[in-house]
């Protein structure tokens, strides 16, 4: 018996370890800039803007097959909420990270988890279409505005929400983009479609394929699980098109490109804004060479000023994908908050009649979330480096 | 609609099927030796194929000292060097992913077998006081100190739990082997210096295309997976069926009191049989790697349940009924994509699986460890 009881102690120390361990590493919900209460309010008023135990949050992927283009969104916002607290010493904002990895299974959960913080006023995020519409609708009942950086699925904006907005032109302005860049500036006579199946990726797919019509001469879905795609290679190989059109993310499009190029395949290979990341280049290696990306995406290093901001803060990093756009939806948020907005409803009504330069573009929505202006730009990897070509016609 | 370009692709989709269809067969061989001699679904086995694939990593860059890409196109090598690397490569997977397949055997499902030994009471004492060390520190090296310092006493603990030599249940081995899975993966995606994302393999071979076959280009690095795989399985086959460990195996796969009885060491032949599935695993893993050049922490995942599809449908205990479930599921999995679409993949491969199930429980070959000759 007593030795029982010991095997018993021990298995619960064990568990209680392993529950707490889990805990323990738990990224989502950590606040990370420090709210700093002043305490001698009376010697520190600046410009007047009073403010207590308010935040934005931060909603996309940090970690997972995608997390890189999800740091660049956490790092544009945090640029943004630092500025305005060094500005405002008496308006200290949190950001607040909930890293979903990309996983619309596990986006409901933490959103709830955001609406359940009341000191939370707006979202950042989320940052991609499939977890969007699996988070939107709680976000939504809950009246907490949202403002995507980058989530882009053209279905986005027709639910109904009256919390969604988005910083950038969604896959309805891409696809046709696409799909002209494609027949017009590449020239290509015979096209061929993949896609990963997600909401982001068909859905872009789709479009760049019903602009493109009888062009298409190949088309085919992979599993972003998986490792092989030599069906969708075979196909493609077989079918010889000019230019090949992958709608996903970097991560197997890096190993697409990869196997592609080692059939033989010799094809102009065209992505959309989720394979704009480093990350593309390094699964990729030399595959990379020739790609073109297009993106609703301003690119934000070309603004000088945001640029410089950027690298005060991060030493050593320029602003990456959708870093730009974040900062002007954290921007927005921000001057609800100066505004003396404190509450959500606040928040949500003054993004209504927001209209205000920022580093992308003029940012000003319409009744459905769209921001104002669809412009689609187009990049080209050379050696390795995703550098802008420009404006998409 | 129907896309019927299967039939111009047919030949291109057989090679790289059956190349597939290769790794699936030697990861099975794994799920089926074990299930042979134990009864028991090793789910941490694909976690053995994933360390395979690191091995692989490692030896390229940390021991060779390969670099990844070389001003914009890849370290290729040539000859003697070439074979020299991959070689290298392989015995770096195979050793590793052995002495994983080892080391999980004595901690995860020795002690539960009854038979625990020092070796697992030790290896289970330091995950447990690595464990509790989370609680109090948060720096690794601190975890790591407090682990080391923690083991001893709890690996007292755990030997003196061990002589009472309890058989645990049927269900506690395939928790245990969850669990193991689960703690691998973690351990990797949480410690790894790469965190959950992809990992590179430096690209040695140029994967040029060697002749043509039906008009489709056959590839290198194919015919390196395909020769390799069937060279290690025969290797597999004459060890069980040739030599003394391998009727061992067999004796402990048909009656494992009997074989006790007859003198066999059945802890012995068990460990052996952990060994030959880790290798196995280990080759699969590195020939993967030259193929796919990557890696990640639940790369194992997907790959291992295919494998596990692929020795029940060739007949789960059987080795050959492995290499055939492989090679059916591989090409099956391709043909299947290329006629449906490529989403349609894993349900193909499930479905494959259901059917043959149906008419054939046992398996395209049945369940036959015991009884395997060549």
């Amino acid at each position: 018996m007593k030795k029982s009881t010991l095997l018993r102690v021990s298995a619960i120390a064990v568990s209680l370890a392993f529950v707490t361990a889990a805990c323990g590493s738990d990224s989502e919900g950590s606040v990370s800039e420090d709210t700093v209460v002043t305490e001698d309010t009376a010697a520190a008023v600046v410009d007047g803007v009073t403010c207590e135990g308010v935040s934005i949050a931060f909603f996309g992927a940090l970690s997972g097959d995608a997390g890189n283009l999800g740091k660049n969104i956490r790092a544009g916002a945090d640029l943004a909420v630092s500025e305005f607290n060094t500005a405002n010493p008496d308006c200290q904002v949190g950001l607040v990270d909930f890293d979903s990895q990309g996983d619309p299974a596990q986006a409901p959960a933490l959103a709830q988890k955001a609406i359940d913080d009341a000191g939370i006023l707006g979202i950042v995020g989320p940052a991609f279409s499939g977890e969007s519409k699996a988070a939107n609708p709680l976000f939504d009942a809950a009246g907490l505005a949202i403002i995507t950086p980058s989530a882009t699925n053209a279905d986005l904006n027709d639910n109904n929400w009256k919390v969604f907005h988005r910083a950038l032109a969604g896959d309805d302005k891409q696809g046709p983009a696409i799909a002209s860049y494609i027949s017009k500036t590449l020239a290509a006579a015979k096209v061929g479609i993949i896609d990963d199946a997600s909401e982001y990726g068909k859905g872009l797919a789709d479009i760049v394929k019903t602009t493109l019509g009888d062009a298409v001469v190949a088309s085919d879905s992979i599993d972003p699980k998986a490792a092989d795609f030599s069906a969708a290679v075979s196909k493609m190989k077989e079918a010889a098109p000019d230019a090949i059109f992958y709608g996903g993310y970097y991560a197997e499009a890096g190993k697409l490109a990869k196997q592609l190029r080692d059939a033989g395949v010799t094809a102009t290979l065209v992505f959309g804004d989720g394979v704009k990341d480093n990350g593309f280049i390094e699964a990729a290696g030399p595959a990379a060479d020739g790609s073109i990306i297009t993106c609703t995406c301003a690119d934000g290093a070309s603004n000088a000023e945001f640029a410089a901001a950027y690298t005060a803060k991060f030493p050593g990093e320029t602003p990456q994908t959708y870093g730009a756009e974040a900062y002007d939806a954290a921007k927005a948020f921000l001057a609800a908050i100066a505004a003396g907005k404190t509450d959500r409803a606040g928040v949500l009504e003054f993004l209504v009649t927001y209209d205000a330069a920022g580093v992308t573009k003029q940012i000003k929505w319409d009744e459905t979330g769209e921001v104002a202006g669809n412009a689609v730009y187009a990049y080209k990897v050379e050696a390795g480096v995703i550098s802008v070509v420009g404006l998409i016609e | 609609m129907r896309d019927w370009l299967i039939y111009r692709t047919f030949w291109d989709l057989t090679v790289t099927g059956v190349a597939l269809g290769s790794i699936y067969a030697l990861v099975a061989l794994g799920y089926t030796l074990v299930y042979g001699v134990l009864r028991l679904i090793n789910f941490a086995h694909s976690e053995i194929f994933m360390i395979g694939t690191f091995a692989s990593l490692i030896t390229a860059t940390n021991v060779l000292g390969l670099p990844m890409l070389e001003a914009g196109q890849y370290p290729y090598r040539t000859g003697f060097q070439l074979v020299l690397i991959l070689l290298a490569c392989l015995l770096g997977s195979m050793v590793l992913s052995g002495a994983g397949a080892v080391a999980l055997e004595r901690a995860a499902y020795r002690p539960l077998r009854g038979s625990g030994d020092q070796f697992g009471a030790v290896v289970l004492a330091f995950v447990s006081a690595f464990v509790v060390g989370l609680i109090f520190f948060d720096t690794p090296k601190s975890n790591l100190i407090f682990g080391i310092i923690g083991t001893g006493p709890i690996a007292w603990m755990y030997l003196n739990i061990f002589r009472r030599g309890r058989q645990a249940p049927r269900l506690a081995f395939l928790i245990s082997a969850i669990g193991a899975s689960t703690a691998i993966t973690e351990a990797v995606a949480i410690w790894g210096p790469r965190d959950r994302e992809q990992y590179q393999t430096p690209r040695v071979l140029e994967k040029k295309t060697l002749f043509k076959l039906f008009g489709t280009d056959i590839r290198i690095d194919y015919v390196i997976v395909i020769i390799g795989a069937l060279l290690m399985m025969t290797a597999l086959l004459l060890f069980v069926n040739r030599t003394r460990l391998g009727r061992g195996v067999r004796a402990v796969a048909q009656d494992v009191e009997t074989a006790k009885i007859l003198g066999v060491n059945v802890d012995f032949v068990i460990l052996i049989t952990f060994l030959l599935g880790g290798v196995m695993a280990g080759g699969a893993a590195m020939m993967f790697t030259l193929v796919y050049d990557q890696s990640k922490f639940n790369i194992g995942f997907l790959l291992g349940v295919k494998s596990f599809t692929a020795a029940v449908l060739g007949g789960i205990g059987n080795l050959k009924g492995a290499l055939l479930g492989g090679l059916v599921l591989g090409l099956s999995e391709n043909y299947g994509s290329a006629l449906f679409g490529g989403q349609w993949k894993d349900v193909i491969a499930f479905v494959l699986l259901l059917v043959v199930l149906m008419f054939r429980p046992t398996g395209l070959l049945g369940e036959s460890l015991a009884k395997a000759r060549v």
